[in-house]
């Protein structure tokens, strides 16, 4: 039986996690679907833009969001100003720096999936009349879907595996910050290594069985449709 | 030619370099300024080679446990190299108190931290950043300092926890704390606070926070970590350490 505070931690990541990846692909959708259909010159600009936290350590990512969410960065006034005070230290801002964190990881997979669908059938759809937002809901969408959920997985089992950033932006605030690679991290800190495996157990367990449910699916896709 | 070959040798064998010594050395977070400092000047007397690494005790008694390389540590509490001792990973005799710290209020506000800390009582602020306590002998300290005042039950909501004292001071500079408890080494200047504003918490708030240095058991046989262990006690070391508020 996992001890309360660690309870707490699984309970917190399991939920940023969450609101994380239903965030990401709704902002992941947008930003995929517009790389796929955009001629701009600004595509490759927006595609590393989008491809940079996978490069950037993540130390480099919470530092900059230390300063620009803080009472002196733009991101700090702003959210000043509408009243919401400054984000590090809070869920919310947790949520956002996440967001940015696993972007690559969910818009990625989406334009991949985009790309692939036929042109064709979409010109097909479109000359029986069908509208811009019916064709990509029941043409595009469906053909998507080993995308989103590749997607999907992906920015949920990244946002879980989070470090760096919630270290720098976090403050280790237990029921708000605290998330199981820092709680961890504590662990490893105060010796108690107890309590550390058995949280470095569950992750390693965690990653691997959402690894394997995702190959075997992508497994599954492609004898489907070889 | 060969004169000047000769001389070429008589010069390197009378320089320092010729015994010159590559130390390792942990040092915790706060003591990061005064030790570059300290580290530079011993360079220069001995020729022996300094390399520092900066982080909290309780990481470097982690590693040193799993057998990191380093000659000498400079913890930032005296528990951690008595506990190193007793386990045989430092060297007996060799502990020794390099400094005592200092704990002080800060914020990088002007005005905002009074001298009586006031300002905790009124608790007009969102967040006050303090070391984690489980990790960080600033954090213990600034923990103690809020239970002698009375004010951890109502301030414990607010508090937002650095993983070091480095750290710490992070969100206190960066305003995303608008205040929190830091080492005064952090903040002074050639004996002045520069920035902001800030109570020194005075010693009776809290017990003393003794930093006491030790030579590992990498560092057995190695006449350069002896020699930096004596350095740390010379007039011009503690000249350099009591002007980063540091008592003695």
């Amino acid at each position: 039986m996992p001890d309360q505070s660690n309870l707490a931690a699984i309970l917190l990541t399991l939920k940023l996690a969450s609101v994380v990846t239903v965030l990401l692909l709704l902002i992941g959708t947008a930003i995929a679907w517009w790389l796929t259909q955009t001629r701009s010159r600004l595509k490759t600009v927006v595609e590393a833009v989008v491809a940079l936290p996978i490069v950037l350590p993540p130390t480099v990512i919470g530092f900059y969001l230390l300063i620009t969410m803080g009472p002196n960065g733009p991101i700090g006034k702003l959210t000043t100003a509408l009243g919401l005070g400054t984000l590090p230290f809070t869920f919310t801002g947790l949520v956002i720096a996440s967001i940015i964190y696993s972007l690559p990881f969910v818009v990625q997979p989406i334009q991949n999936a985009f790309a692939a669908v036929e042109p064709r059938l979409i010109e097909a759809a479109a000359t029986l009349r069908a509208h811009p937002w019916d064709r990509f809901t029941s043409i595009v969408l469906p053909l998507a879907r080993p995308g989103f959920i590749t997607a999907a997985v992906l920015g949920f089992a990244h946002t879980v595996g989070e470090f760096g950033v919630v270290l720098m932006v976090g403050g280790n605030i237990p029921g708000q910050t605290r998330v199981v690679s820092i709680q961890l991290y504590d662990h490893v800190e105060a010796l108690e290594y107890g309590q550390a495996h058995e949280l470095a157990l569950a992750l390693i367990g965690f990653s691997f069985v959402t690894l394997l449910v995702l190959y075997s699916f992508n497994r599954r896709i492609v004898s489907i449709n070889p | 030619m060969k004169k000047l070959f000769a001389l070429f040798i008589a010069i390197l064998a009378a320089s320092p370099l010729a015994q010159a010594e590559e130390l390792q050395v942990a040092v915790a977070s706060n003591f990061t300024e005064p030790m570059k400092a300290i580290a530079a000047e011993f360079e220069k007397d001995t020729g022996h080679e300094v390399q520092l690494s900066f982080g909290a005790t309780g990481k470097f008694y982690a590693q040193i446990k799993n057998g990191a390389p380093y000659h000498m540590l400079l913890s930032a509490d005296d528990t951690t190299p008595a506990k190193l001792e007793l386990e045989g990973l430092a060297i007996p005799g060799t502990r020794t108190t390099y400094a005592i710290g200092t704990l002080v209020l800060w914020s990088a506000k002007a005005g905002l931290v009074d001298s009586e800390a006031a300002v905790l009582a009124k608790g007009e602020f969102t967040h006050l950043a303090i070391a984690n306590p489980r990790l960080a002998p600033y954090g213990a300290a600034a923990l103690e300092t809020l239970d002698s005042l009375g004010r951890t039950a109502e301030l414990r909501l607010k508090l937002v926890y650095g993983e070091n004292i480095a750290q710490t001071y992070q969100f206190v500079s960066s305003g995303n704390a608008e205040l929190g408890f830091v080492a005064l080494s952090q903040i002074i200047q050639q004996g002045h606070i520069e920035n902001g504003s800030a109570w020194i918490v005075p010693d009776h708030f809290h017990a003393p926070i003794r930093q006491d240095a030790v030579i590992l058991a990498s560092g057995r046989g190695k006449p350069a970590a002896e020699a930096l262990l004596r350095y740390l006690k010379t007039p011009k070391a503690a000249v350099i350490i009591q002007s980063f508020g540091y008592k003695l």
